[in-house]
């Protein structure tokens, strides 16, 4: 988050509304602990990173779908099961699940 | 609330944000402070108190991570069977660990870099002033010009398991209290530069000085580093670094590929 700071910053200082996406945890192999971030402003801009480049475009489209309205701030889960095996997922096989919110608090 | 954490954030305070992430109220949130009051909550006074306590907990250990609770703090699985649930996310950020480097060497220079790479607070120490300079060490976030035992009287007490202190000095003049020094903190990491000779003579002297403890001594990682076959002082300051994540998460360091198991374990 500390790295994402100066972006946010630069972002809200325009008056950019601003999503934020957090690792709230993962099982398996995963990339990023708990708390690694990424922020999205509402032109599509990003800032951080939530893996190592496996569903960041994902979470982009997530992200501006919430600031949109288009949808509610929500835990969305990435990774390869049985029966989603096309999803976007992390090729280490582990699975992520990230808290997806505006930042307007 | 955001403007706090931010502030908090980037003076290096310890502050943790607990959200709900699932439940009713999604999105609440409380933000925790040690010795300041709560601020903000997640629904209720009961929730806010067990949530506040639980995320103290987490900022002690440096951790982030879910927890489940009922709407009113309920947190044992009696308790939470038949109610609803929520779940939250306490994220923690706790001030960077600290490395200190005793000796202004070719050795510190590589090692401050590697570990500044990691998120450490570097602190260079060497009693000659000569060599303990900020030009020769612009990467340390402190450099001081004193011998060991008045550093550590002054503040090893703020050394704690996840803290390193690193010992390239080879003098005994200076590793012999730099060495008693370290070992009366809790330090997760003491590592001491040196052949196997030299670790040979300096338990000599720390015998003299009356340190003698099997248990102590057992703590020292003297010869420094994993065995990589380093040559350079930036490949020894891997070998030193390597060897502190090695120590702190129990791994035997064999290469990923003759091992077993997630690699992200």
């Amino acid at each position: 988050m500390k790295e994402l700071l100066d972006d946010i910053d630069r972002w809200r200082a325009t008056g950019a509304r601003v999503a934020i996406a957090r690792v709230v945890d993962i099982e398996g192999s995963g990339p990023r602990l708990p708390g690694a971030a990424m922020a999205v402003n509402e032109a599509g801009e990003v800032t951080g990173s939530v893996s190592g480049g496996c569903v960041e475009s994902a979470v982009v489209a997530e992200a501006l779908a919430i600031l949109h309205g288009d949808a509610p701030a929500r835990v969305v889960t990435f990774g390869y099961s049985d029966d989603d095996a096309f999803a976007v997922g992390l090729t280490c096989g582990g699975i992520i699940r990230l808290f997806i919110e505006p930042l307007d608090w | 609330m955001y403007e706090q954490l931010n502030e908090r954030i980037r003076s290096e305070q310890p502050v943790a944000l607990v959200t709900v992430i699932e439940g009713a109220g999604i999105g609440s949130k409380l933000l925790v402070a040690p010795g300041a009051a709560p601020l903000g909550t997640l629904g209720s006074p009961e929730l806010d108190r067990i949530a506040a306590r639980d995320a103290l907990g987490e900022l002690e250990a440096g951790r982030s991570g879910i927890r489940h609770y009922g709407p009113n703090g309920e947190t044992t699985p009696e308790d939470l069977a038949g109610t609803p649930v929520v779940v939250a996310f306490i994220e923690s950020w706790a001030p960077p660990p600290q490395m200190w480097i005793f000796g202004a060497v070719d050795f510190t220079a590589a090692l401050a870099k590697v570990a500044k790479v990691l998120g450490y607070r570097v602190l260079v120490c060497d009693a000659r002033e000569i060599f303990a300079t900020r030009r020769r060490f612009p990467m340390a976030d402190e450099v001081l010009v004193s011998w060991p035992g008045p550093v550590f009287a002054e503040r090893g007490h703020t050394l704690a398991p996840r803290d390193a202190v690193c010992i390239l000095t080879h003098d005994p003049k200076f590793d012999v209290p730099a060495v008693q020094g370290a070992l009366a903190t809790t330090a997760g990491y003491i590592g001491v530069m040196g052949s196997r000779t030299t670790h040979a003579t300096r338990l000599q002297r720390l015998a003299e000085v009356g340190v003698t403890h099997a248990d102590q001594l057992a703590r020292l990682m003297s010869p420094i580093g994993l065995d990589l076959g380093a040559r350079t002082p930036e490949e020894t300051a891997i070998s030193i670094c390597a060897e502190i994540i090695a120590r702190r998460t129990g791994r035997a360091t064999p290469s990923l590929r003759d091992a077993v198991g997630p690699i992200h374990g």
